[in-house]
């Protein structure tokens, strides 16, 4: 830092290099079912054809992700032969070797060379006004610190075990990519993240309605509105040209040998229930909630019968039904995501606000497939915080919003590890990353971000904590009611998350001056 | 950003480190009969506990002193002792009488990890940070970075938190004492240099230095007068901290005896399997160890020992300054590790503490000298099976301390203090600088190509410690080249007070 000036990148390798250094040393941790489910997918691409892939059931973690994260895996195994041959027997089922452990962590942190490409071409595209001179305070070391380290990643990816940071990686160079307006190269790329991990189809409205009208439509009206004769084909077919020719290149394979059903009944099992075993701090978390309570209400009030004990936080996912309040069904999840973003996607429509506009857009979709979806990870909100991190050090509303979505998202992230030598490193990591992006963007814009009520939330975060691990263990209904711990995290998180994304929406409704430039 | 909140970060990046490497492995993890350093420890746990106090030091039918016997000073016990009652309210098997050895699980790997690092946040954590912000030169910024990278040491970190040690509390509180002496609290550094000194007797590696820059400092306020009463106060306060540490065992001369014999087990020879040091370096070419006999060996070590630590002392003696102090405290530590008796490869974290302060002064041959010492106990972290965590804290190291204190850049002869060496060599178109530069790349990568040797190519069969023996010689000539440069560097500093160089703040 002596050394450095602010307009060499040399912070740039200290940093991706300092956290690499960190997940190496996480090599070790405890990692989740998910590490089996990614064996097994190497066992399956490697040692099985093609034709069997998405038929292949020997293992209750069935390959459910598109076919490009197939041939990703099929790549990954040819290097995982040089470690150890046995992790690619299919039926070796739980088999973790030292070997193994190292090969897949190793692979985790290799592919997120990805992400820090797509950091440094983010950060590259960050604007910022004329002001100090002290590197830590600018926009784009911010950024670079907030995204390379943000917490969420470090412990999906290197602790419980995930690729986010390779998908991640994708998605933010896509929208690097249309904020420097190089769009098609940005269309290519989300292409190849659909078909990479389908969960992506839920922003893809708003890269639709955005590629469409900023892109294809190439001039506007003057008082904004779109010019319907400006409709430039070319654009148009060359933008449908690569989302089908990558498509193609995907499913190709297995359309032609009349896969194709098989494969869609793989990606999308809606056998899964409404929500995770840990439930994820959406709409339908306060809904349940609401039910179970209207229930006991009833049942007190005698207003109501014998009622099913319905266990909504088994540890297995199953379907089950609502007591008093109707049920949810699959469809019923997906008309009301998109019933939530309609009004977003609209806006863009009418009033596009360029790359930025666009941006914003994905932010709300990610967060209202959140808030709406069926069967939600609590991983899914890593989808909304990464893409506010680039908006929240270019505006300070933005700012805000992102210290109470990323705080509340990551502590709603702690039931992931739940063994007690864990715990040290989610403390120390989440006070790392709250710590640094309260300060940082703090002194970024000048005072104070947020006001009273929110900081008081956010201080009860830690209450919650307290209670459910020191004070609740030693209570007596530990035993009678094991679930409750997990039903008060989720529940009070939902209630922050439910405001971040009202403060988002808001913000991407309200009409600006004038319609900003591509 | 504001000081507080970087310090904050840096200080949780450093324990954060801290706890990852001890997801690792531990010494005898899995190993019996006899496991290793975990289980010594949490078999004075066991004994002290169980055991009264008078039984502690001694060979009884309840305390095999075979079988890891006590042999650190009372305040390890002590300290075994609170962890044990600590231990058996969680769960008493861990220090059961007899049943509990070779316990392990991971709720109690759990439990003993967390032992450290409590003892870590509050003894050592705490001295740096004082440390680099009272008694250190530069912005503010620059005493952040110097907190970093200080505890980003890989030895200390591997030791303690990998083969498993409480080198956090011995070292903390030699801090403690340094951070008294510099701030001119004399009774209160004296206080707790005695009480490191009674947590691991290796401290009187340390002690030289602290008698001759308090002697040195009574004689500049004149023995007539205040000197003297300062020399009393000192005294006293040693003498009754002693007295308060040993006082169980002050009711009989025998059990004072018998704890000496523990502590200082001068049967055992000239040294013990692959150190860095001369005597082990010698015995490749002279088998000095079959040569000479016990008594010589003894008294051999002991001469030579004394010789390289005379000069500095002396200078310490005439001119008793913080900066003399800490060079003294370098150069004390490192001959008696080169040249003492009975001495492990793990004392060379005596002179790192040192060399740790310096870290702020003489960047680059304090990180040269860091390196060394980690890399010196590589064939340790091999048998604990923390290759992975060397390997990723030691690049961690060089690449942070080189980056954030711009050790390269500050590498001028000048900034070497190495115009004496010039004087002495009469070379005058060499720019040693540049020297020393190259000659610390080559260094480093030697160091990272025997490490990755050492862990990926089996030894030839005749030759089947030749890794090991490699490392130790390597790091012994780095040692002993260090040694020589600390020496230079504090005996050739002239008489006259030191002027603050405007050109190292930033």
């Amino acid at each position: 830092m002596a050394a450095s000036t602010a307009d060499s990148w040399s912070w740039f390798p200290a940093l991706a290099l300092g956290v690499s250094f960190l997940k190496c040393l996480m090599i070790n941790s405890y990692h989740s079912t998910d590490f089996e489910v990614h064996r097994n997918w190497l066992a399956i691409t490697h040692s099985l054809p093609v034709s069997k892939w998405y038929h292949e059931s020997t293992s209750e973690w069935t390959l459910d992700y598109p076919p490009l994260f197939a041939w990703f895996e099929y790549g990954l195994s040819h290097v995982a032969q040089h470690f150890d041959k046995k992790m690619l027997v299919v039926q070796n089922l739980g088999y973790a070797s030292p070997a193994t452990v190292l090969f897949q962590r190793l692979s985790v942190i290799a592919t997120d060379v990805v992400f820090i490409y797509a950091v440094r071409e983010c950060c590259r595209s960050v604007r910022e006004e004329k002001g100090s001179k002290d590197l830590l305070v600018r926009p784009y070391f911010i950024l670079a610190a907030l995204l390379l380290w943000n917490y969420g990643l470090l412990i999906v990816d290197h602790i419980h075990f995930q690729y986010n940071g390779f998908l991640c990686g994708i998605l933010l160079l896509s929208v690097a990519r249309h904020l420097q307006g190089r769009h098609l190269e940005g269309a290519f790329l989300f292409a190849v993240l659909l078909n990479l991990k389908h969960i992506y189809l839920y922003i893809a409205p708003a890269y639709g309605i955005f590629l469409l009208r900023s892109y294809c439509f190439t001039k506007d009206n003057t008082d904004g509105s779109v010019r319907w004769s400006s409709l430039s084909l070319v654009r148009l077919i060359a933008l449908g040209s690569i989302v089908i020719s990558v498509c193609a290149l995907s499913f190709g394979p297995f359309i032609a040998m009349g896969q194709l059903p098989q494969v869609l009944s793989r990606l999308f099992p809606f056998k899964r229930g409404l929500c995770h075993a840990y439930w994820a701090p959406n709409i339908w978390a306060l809904y349940n909630v609401v039910d179970k309570a209207l229930s006991v209400l009833g049942l007190r009030l005698k207003l109501l019968a014998n009622l099913p004990k319905a266990s909504m936080t088994g540890g297995l996912v199953q379907e089950f039904q609502h007591s008093v309040l109707p049920s949810v069904s699959p469809s019923a999840t997906l008309i009301c995501t998109l019933v939530s973003i309609l009004p977003a996607v609209l806006s863009i429509w009418r009033c596009p606000r360029g790359a930025r506009g666009f941006l914003r857009c994905l932010v709300v979709c990610a967060l209202c497939s959140f808030m709406f979806g069926w069967h939600v990870h609590e991983k899914a909100i890593l989808m909304a915080i990464l893409p506010l991190s680039v908006l929240a050090v270019e505006s300070r509303e933005d700012a805000g919003i992102f210290l109470m979505l990323a705080t509340t998202g990551h502590y709603s992230l702690f039931p992931l590890l739940f063994t007690a030598t864990e715990m040290p490193t989610k403390v120390l990591l989440i006070l790392l990353f709250t710590l640094y992006s309260f300060t940082s963007l703090k002194k970024l814009f000048r005072g104070f971000l947020l006001n009273t009520l929110e900081v008081t939330y956010l201080l009860g975060l830690i209450a919650v904590e307290i209670i459910c691990e020191v004070v609740y263990p030693l209570l007596p209904w530990k035993q009678t009611l094991p679930f409750v711990t997990l039903l008060a995290k989720s529940v009070y998180c939902s209630l922050g998350v439910s405001y971040s994304f009202i403060r988002l929406y808001l913000s991407i409704l309200r009409p600006t001056d004038k319609p900003k430039e591509l | 950003m504001d000081t507080w909140s970087l310090l904050s970060i840096c200080v949780l990046l450093g324990l954060t480190t801290r706890w990852a490497v001890s997801l690792n492995s531990y010494s005898g993890a899995g190993k019996p009969p006899m496991f290793g350093d975990y289980e010594a420890q949490r078999h004075w746990q066991e004994i002290t506990y169980n055991l009264p106090v008078h039984e502690w030091y001694f060979n009884t039918t309840d305390n095999n002193l075979n079988y890891w016997g006590l042999d650190y000073p009372p305040l390890t016990a002590y300290h075994s002792l609170l962890c044990g009652h600590v231990a058996s309210l969680i769960n008493p098997d861990w220090v059961e009488l007899h049943t509990s050895q070779g316990f392990e699980s991971s709720a109690h790997k759990l439990f003993m990890r967390a032992t450290v690092l409590i003892a870590d946040l509050l003894m050592y954590v705490p001295a740096v940070v004082l440390y680099c912000f009272y008694l250190s030169e530069g912005s503010n910024r620059k005493k952040v970075c110097l907190v970093l990278c200080i505890l980003l040491y890989p030895g200390l970190i591997l030791i303690d938190y990998g083969h498993f040690q409480y080198n956090s509390i011995s070292l903390g509180l030699a801090l403690w004492g340094v951070l008294g002496l510099g701030l001119g609290w004399d009774m209160l550094g004296s206080l707790a240099f005695v009480l490191a000194v009674n947590y691991k007797q290796m401290e009187l590696y340390h002690s030289l230095p602290f008698f001759c820059y308090l002697l040195g400092k009574c004689f500049k306020q004149g023995m007539a007068g205040r000197g003297l009463f300062l020399l009393v106060k000192i005294a006293v306060t040693v003498l009754v901290t002693f007295t308060l540490c040993w006082l169980p065992f002050l009711t009989d001369p025998g059990q004072v005896l018998q704890v000496l014999h523990r502590l200082f087990p001068v049967g055992r020879g000239l040294f013990e399997d692959k150190v860095a040091n001369t005597w082990c370096s010698l015995n490749v070419l002279i088998k000095i160890k079959t040569i000479l006999s016990t008594d010589t060996q003894l008294y051999l070590s002991l001469a030579a020992t004394l010789l390289a630590a005379l000069p500095s002392s002396i200078k310490l003696l005439t001119k008793p300054t913080l900066w003399q102090f800490k060079l003294a405290l370098v150069n004390s530590s490192l001959a008696f590790f080169l040249f003492s008796f009975q001495v492990h490869e793990k004392s060379i974290l005596l002179p790192a503490l040192p060399v740790c302060l310096l870290l702020g002064d003489l960047p680059l041959p304090a990180v040269w000298f860091l390196q060394a010492s980690t890399f010196s106990m590589l064939p340790l972290f091999l048998k604990d099976g923390l290759f992975v965590p060397y390997a990723v804290t030691s690049s961690a190291f060089v690449f942070y301390s080189v980056y954030l204190l711009s050790a390269l850049e500050h590498s001028s002869e000048e900034e070497l203090r190495l115009r004496p060496v010039r004087r002495l060599v009469c070379l005058p178109r060499v720019d040693l600088g540049r020297i020393a530069r190259w000659t610390f790349y080559l260094s480093v990568a030697a160091m990272a190509g025997l490490s990755f040797m050492s862990v990926a190519l089996a030894p030839p069969a005749r030759l089947p410690d030749l890794f090991p023996l490699l490392v130790s010689v390597f790091s012994f000539l780095h040692f002993l080249g260090l040694l020589l440069y600390f020496n230079v560097v504090q005996i050739a500093e002239p008489p006259s007070p030191r002027r603050k160089n405007p050109k190292k703040t930033e």
